[in-house]
């Protein structure tokens, strides 16, 4: 059986990487798997904790329920990026930078 | 050292350097592709938690629907997509912006720290669950558990996450379709 610190520290590290991700990158797509590698690392914490809960599997559902919600917030990220693409001719977050006018 | 622990390792390494060639490396097609890597290690890893029909999850839904999505959207909003593949050696790392980095490495510290506090001593639901021995173990059937609990404890969650994955789809929609003067 992996210790529970084994899989905290994966996910911690996975965490400062996704943070790192959003901060610095310069296409909102990288920035986009930045903030889904957050989603993971957030998720596995979820399914390491959930080992200790053999009745009610509460870990394991929500890791469902947090998955789900990553793909619907991908769906409309992308719409999103889309447009604005069509709008800036460009995906550089620095570039976007007026509101509707 | 037993087996189990060397294959942990094998992919907590696997995710962990893919997620940082994802950040490092210039080129974004080959950063899209190695999400991919990612995605599937950190399925490895959820079946080291004992949760294999999340992970199973993981793959169909990331791995065949997130990212192929991904691809798209990248090969829609870039046209110097192919021209950027062949550059030479010399750019093939970006350099970590500073700022970014200390902000990273210092979060990084403190989810340790706190990590580091908490496992003084085990948690007390956590203590509790092991002297009642309601682990999951590895030969239970956990579909079997997560489909009954997911019909009768969880089902609000369920229901409400169900229509909200059906707003969200269809703002989605909504969002990419062409702008087309009403006639």
């Amino acid at each position: 059986m992996i210790p529970l610190s084994h899989f905290l520290t994966v996910s911690a590290i996975l965490f400062s990487i996704g943070l790192y991700a959003v901060l610095s990158k310069k296409n909102a797509i990288l920035v986009l798997v930045g903030v889904e590698l957050m989603i993971n690392a957030a998720a596995l914490n979820l399914v390491a904790f959930g080992r200790y809960d053999g009745k009610q599997y509460e870990g394991q559902i929500f890791a469902l329920f947090v998955i789900v919600l990553a793909a619907a917030a991908v769906a409309v990220a992308l719409a999103i990026i889309l447009s604005v693409y069509n709008h800036y001719k460009s995906i550089n977050p620095d570039d976007i930078n007026n509101l509707k006018d | 050292m037993n087996l189990a622990l060397v294959l942990f390792y094998l992919l907590a390494i696997t995710a962990v350097g893919s997620a940082l060639l994802i950040v490092l490396l210039q080129n974004l097609v080959r950063s899209l592709f190695l999400f991919f890597v990612t995605l599937f290690a950190i399925a490895g890893l959820y079946i080291f938690a004992l949760a294999d029909f999340v992970a199973i999850t993981q793959v169909i839904v990331y791995v065949g629907g997130v990212l192929v999505l991904m691809l798209f959207a990248f090969m829609l909003s870039n046209r110097t997509l192919l021209s950027d593949v062949k550059q030479g050696l010399k750019s093939v790392f970006a350099f970590p912006k500073w700022q970014a980095t200390l902000i990273a490495t210092g979060f990084f510290a403190v989810l340790i720290y706190i990590m580091q506090l908490i496992f003084a001593q085990d948690p007390e639901w956590i203590a509790q669950a092991k002297l009642q021995h309601q682990l999951i173990g590895v030969n239970d059937n956990t579909v079997r558990y997560i489909g009954v609990n997911m019909m009768s404890l969880y089902v609000l969650p369920f229901e409400v996450i169900s229509i909200f994955l059906m707003m969200a789809l269809m703002g989605a929609a909504h969002l990419a379709r062409k702008e087309e003067p009403l006639s």
